[in-house]
Parts: structure tokens; C-alpha cells; sequence
């Protein structure tokens, strides 16, 4: 008997999960440690719409925290306005925010998609950059967000049930895409554009298809990060943040679902396990290594770490 | 009477922030032309320009003459190293995993020179190496330091319009930028011109920094991001790859930036750059004097 690729995935999900669920009630893993893995859930759906982005449709952008955070604040403004507590009530909240983020991405991505490569980096990065000015003054819309102080007092929502799987129905929604017709339009783009189109495919809107979609993810992975540390900061979104995804996603390997999930692991694995057992001082070479190791990886094996050089 | 004043002085201190944008900018537009490529490295070249002036005057009291020469060639030096070690071995890699690079470096040196044992990340105050004259026209006043910058740059401008349309070496690098292999098969070679690009940009970026560390005298290991940014997109503005372009765009972020903290809110003028630059790569995506007419 051979089982389906994606049923013998959603086994070893729910196996993980049910693994998890005994660790955590039996308290073999502390509540740090549940946090942390929560984070690092986030962090793969997150990573896993640049990829989409860029891995597979070859858009480079340099704003994705940018979209992260637009999908955290309104996940907040939304559940503090509303005055909603109970995970309920939290999964349409989870899925507008991602609406939002995506919406602003469709938005954004109409005049800045038809930018290529490096005017595209600069494009996003602007509107990185933009973002983190408007949530720095956001305290002149209202106090509520807070401005440079930081959104404060956000209730927390976020537990593993709900993280996990939105993240697990929103990765099998992602394998789906990918591997429908739309996934090949995507990857032939990032491979000949100018081809792509002589076939009849309408290359712009299938970039602002994979634009959007990615912009959808973060906004989600935005919406269960505000709800877990209930507390936002203009700086937790800036182009650092950017080139954290970007690095996951690179290290994974370009177009690789799998490469991202082990790449987002290791990446918060490595941070926090930095974090613990190395003192302090030892953080500050974390920015040292990580950019050798980018360029590294791009003189070596610009396709990934994780991933097979694809046939050219 | 008073407005005008004010409005009068905000253009002349516009001007002295233009200025160093425009250098920087200079050495953005110059690689991008050779190399097709956004050096994101560049703004920490110029941080490094503030930080040798800095060290060769107060720690090694050099006469400011000849710390400023010898800063100049340390980062045209720097800048080669760079491309030397970072990007030639990417010659012919993708154009992103260049950037991508790019974006690396710059992070490695900030990150490495953040360190407690280079320079530290905190704020360092740079004394003034020259006395502050302040000379009244008016209604405004002009400083001998908004004098000096505004002439190193035009003097820079002048120099480089030289070097790009009256030699042999400039000659090349239109070249380049025009189509790389057809200049390789001229007979140009494209790596002495590439590295040659470099030490120019870099002694640009490190002009740029000791003209930026004089008029706002305090540097860091992170002052380069956001003018190193900032003076890209004055390079997109002007049109990339067009020299005068750069210096007319950086003229025009430094006054909007200075009017936005003026009449605005300090915290609002990197947003309005950016929504500056935002607007003119949707309605003139070759700046203002690219005449490349080109489907981006």
C-alpha cells in the first residue's frame, strides 16, 4: 500500500503535535521552551511566504518584516479594540490579519512588481523602511499603538493548538499552490520572465498572486507573534527582521518547503541555544557569523544549503 | 521676514546635507554602472571614512590635511579589498546572489567594528578639527564648514567628470556600463576597470565620510546605513549611472529631508524619502536624467 505524499505528512504533523502535547503536559518542556517553539513555528510560516516570494517566483524583497508587522499590529488593534480574549474568537481575527497584510501587499505590489532585482530591493526596503517610520509615529494616530514605546498590554491568545495547525493547513495550502498549475507559472518566472509571458501567461499577475500570498503568510505568522509575546516594538520589524527571513530562506534553499521548515529549526535553534549557553558578550559575534556564512553560501551554493541544484 | 530667514538657512543647511549625499551617491552610481550592482557595502566605507579622520586626528594628531589624504586612500583600499574579496569570486553568479552578498558585507563589517574590541557601538563625539567661522549674509548665516563641504563636493563633481570624459581609464568605464562583453572583446580588462571603479567610490565614501563626521560631529559604527540608503536613492532620483544625476538628486533628498525636520517632524523625513523614491520609480523609473529607455 503507498501512502500519499501529503497524507504521510500530515501523519508525522499530527505525531509531532501529539509528541509536543505530551511533552509539554507532562512539563518535560518548560514554558520558555514552549514559547520558543511557538516562535519557531511562526517563523516557518513566515519564512515560508518569502520563499514564496522569492524562492520560487524569484521576487526579491527586502520588506517581508515589514508585512510581518502590519499583520501583528492589526491583529492587536483588532483583538484590543474588539476586546477579544478566547481563542475562538481569535481565528477570524487570525485570518483578516492576514487579509490585511496581504491586501496592503496587493496594494504595494501593482506599482513595485513591475521593479526587477535590484530596484525591487530597493523598492521594498524603502517600504520597509516607511512602515517602521509610520509605526515609530504611530502614537500620533492613536496611543493605543504605542509609537517608539511599543504596543503594550496585548492579551495573549497564541497557544499550540492554534499555531500549529494554521501553520500546518497553511503549508499543505502552500504545497497545493506550488504544486497546481499556478505553482509552475511562478517557478518559470523566476526562471525566464520574458518566456513566461511569449506563452500567454500574464506574468504580472502571477507575481502579485505569489506577492500576495506571501504578504497573506506573514500577516498570519504577524497575528500569532503578537498574541504570544503581547508585546510590539517598531524595531522587532525592521530590515533586520527582513534579512532573518531572508537568510532562512536562502539557507533552506530557494524554492524548498521542506529546506525552509528545517532551515526556521535551526535558525531560532541556533539563536536561542546561542542565547543559553554562551554568555552574553558571545551574542554580539551572532551578526558577525551570520553575514560569513551568507556569503559563503552565495559563493558556494547560491541555490541552498538544502536544496539540489536545479537542472539550469 | 522671519520665515524667510528661516527658509533661507534651511536651504543653506539642505545644501550642506545635499552635498555629502551627493558624494556618496556618486560612488553608488559609478559600481552600479560598472557592476550592475547595488553596493550596500558602500555606506559602511563611509562610515569608515568618518572613523579613520577621526582616529588619525585625535588619537594620532595628524594635521587635518594629511589625515583626510591618508583616509581617502585607506577607504579606496577598503573598497577594493571588497570587491577583491567579496564580489569577484560572484562575477558571473546571478545578479541577487551579488546583492544578497553585497548586503552581507555590509552587515560583517558593522556588526565586526561593533565589536568591544574595534570600536564599540556607542556614540563617539568628533571635536571640530577646524574653528567654526560664521559669516552673516542678510538674513541667514553661512559657516565655514557649510562652505567647505558644498566646494569639496563640486570640486569632487569636477574631478570625477574629468577622470569619466577626458581619460582613457574613464573612457573604459562608459564602456563597461554600456555592454561588458563587447568591451572585453575591445580589449578593456573588465577587472582592472571593475577594481579601479572601486578605489574611486571608495575614496568617494570615504570623502563623504570625513565631510559628514565635520558638519554633524559625532560618529557610530551604524551612521552609514541610513545615508548610505538614502544617498542610493538619491542615485535613483538623478538617474543611476548619471554622474551629474547623482549630485542633483542628493542636492534634492538633503533639502526635502532638512525641510521634512523643519517644517514636519524629524521622525517623519526618512518616510518621506522613501515615498519620494517610492513615486519616482513609478512615474520615472530612469530618474531624472537616465535616457535609457528601458522596461523595468
Amino acid at each position: 500500500m503507498k501512502i500519499k505524499a501529503s497524507n504521510l505528512l500530515i501523519l508525522i504533523a499530527i505525531l509531532i503535535y501529539v509528541l509536543l502535547k505530551v511533552a509539554i503536559a507532562t512539563e518535560f518542556i518548560s514554558e520558555y521552551l514552549e514559547q520558543i517553539i511557538l516562535y519557531t513555528i511562526i517563523v516557518i510560516v513566515v519564512s515560508l511566504g518569502l520563499n514564496l516570494i522569492y524562492g520560487y517566483t524569484g521576487q526579491f524583497s527586502l520588506g517581508h518584516a515589514a508585512f510581518y508587522g502590519i499583520g501583528a499590529y492589526s491583529s492587536a488593534i483588532i483583538c484590543k479594540i474588539l476586546n477579544i480574549e478566547d481563542i475562538y474568537h481569535f481565528v477570524p481575527i487570525i485570518i483578516i490579519s492576514g487579509v490585511v497584510s496581504g491586501f496592503v501587499g496587493y496594494l504595494i505590489g501593482i506599482p513595485v512588481l513591475r521593479l526587477k532585482d535590484d530596484f525591487l530591493a530597493i523598492a521594498t526596503l524603502g517600504f520597509g523602511v516607511l512602515i517602521r517610520v509610520f509605526l515609530d509615529n504611530s502614537d500620533r494616530i492613536s496611543d493605543l499603538l504605542g509609537g517608539s514605546r511599543g504596543f503594550v498590554g496585548i492579551p495573549k491568545i497564541t497557544n499550540l493548538e492554534i499555531t500549529f495547525f494554521t501553520v500546518l493547513i497553511l503549508i499543505l495550502l502552500t504545497i497545493n499552490l506550488i504544486n497546481s498549475r499556478y505553482g509552475l507559472f511562478l517557478k518559470t518566472i523566476k526562471s525566464d520572465e520574458l518566456a513566461t509571458s511569449s506563452l500567454g501567461i500574464d506574468v504580472a499577475k502571477m507575481k502579485l498572486l505569489a506577492f500576495v500570498s506571501g504578504c497573506f503568510l506573514a500577516g498570519v505568522g504577524g497575528s500569532l507573534y503578537a498574541h504570544l509575546y503581547t508585546f510590539l516594538h517598531p524595531s522587532n520589524f525592521d530590515i533586520l527582521k527582513s534579512i532573518d527571513f531572508l537568510v532562512i530562506v536562502i539557507i533552506g534553499g530557494m524554492g524548498s518547503i521542506s529546506g525552509t521548515v528545517i532551515a526556521s529549526i535551526l535558525w531560532v535553534g541556533l539563536i536561542e541555544g546561542l542565547r543559553n549557553f554562551l554568555p552574553t558578550e558571545w551574542m554580539d559575534f551572532r551578526w558577525v557569523i551570520i553575514p560569513v556564512l551568507l556569503i559563503i553560501t552565495m559563493m558556494l551554493k547560491p541555490e541552498g544549503l538544502f536544496v539540489k541544484r536545479s537542472v539550469r | 521676514m522671519e520665515t524667510t530667514a528661516y527658509i533661507l538657512q534651511q536651504i543653506v543647511n539642505g545644501i550642506q546635507l545635499g552635498s555629502v549625499y551627493a558624494i556618496i551617491a556618486l560612488g553608488y552610481t559609478m559600481v552600479y554602472g560598472v557592476l550592475r550592482l547595488i553596493n550596500f557595502a558602500h555606506g559602511d566605507v563611509f562610515m569608515l571614512g568618518a572613523f579613520f579622520v577621526f582616529y588619525l586626528i585625535n588619537k594620532f594628531n595628524f594635521p587635518l590635511v594629511t589625515a583626510v589624504i591618508l583616509t581617502v586612500c585607506g577607504t579606496a583600499i577598503v573598497a577594493y579589498l571588497i570587491e577583491k574579496i567579496a564580489y569577484k569570486p560572484l562575477r558571473n553568479a546571478p545578479k541577487i546572489s551579488l546583492l544578497i552578498t553585497a548586503v552581507g558585507v555590509s552587515l560583517f563589517l558593522e556588526y565586526t567594528l561593533s565589536l568591544n574590541i574595534f570600536f564599540t557601538p556607542n556614540y563617539i563625539a568628533f571635536p571640530r578639527p577646524f574653528e567654526v567661522k560664521s559669516y552673516d549674509f542678510f538674513v541667514f548665516s553661512v559657516t565655514n564648514i557649510h562652505i567647505f563641504i558644498f566646494l569639496s563636493t563640486i570640486l569632487s563633481l569636477l574631478l570625477l567628470y574629468f577622470l569619466i570624459y577626458k581619460t582613457k581609464q574613464g573612457k573604459a568605464m562608459r564602456a563597461i556600463s554600456h555592454d561588458q562583453q563587447t568591451a572585453a572583446l575591445m580589449g578593456i580588462n573588465i577587472d582592472n576597470i571593475i577594481s579601479f571603479t572601486f578605489l574611486i567610490g571608495g575614496a568617494l565614501a570615504g570623502l563623504g565620510g570625513i565631510l559628514y563626521s565635520i558638519a554633524y560631529p559625532q560618529i557610530n559604527v551604524f551612521m552609514g546605513v541610513m545615508p548610505g540608503i538614502k544617498s542610493f536613492v538619491a542615485a535613483v532620483l538623478g538617474g543611476i549611472g548619471v554622474i551629474h544625476g547623482a549630485v542633483l538628486g542628493g542636492f534634492i533628498i538633503g533639502l526635502a529631508e532638512v525641510f521634512v525636520s523643519a517644517f514636519l517632524s524629524s521622525t517623519l523625513r526618512d518616510g518621506v524619502i522613501f515615498l519620494l523614491l517610492f513615486i519616482f520609480l513609478l512615474l520615472r523609473p530612469n530618474g531624472l536624467f537616465g535616457k535609457r529607455i528601458e522596461k523595468v
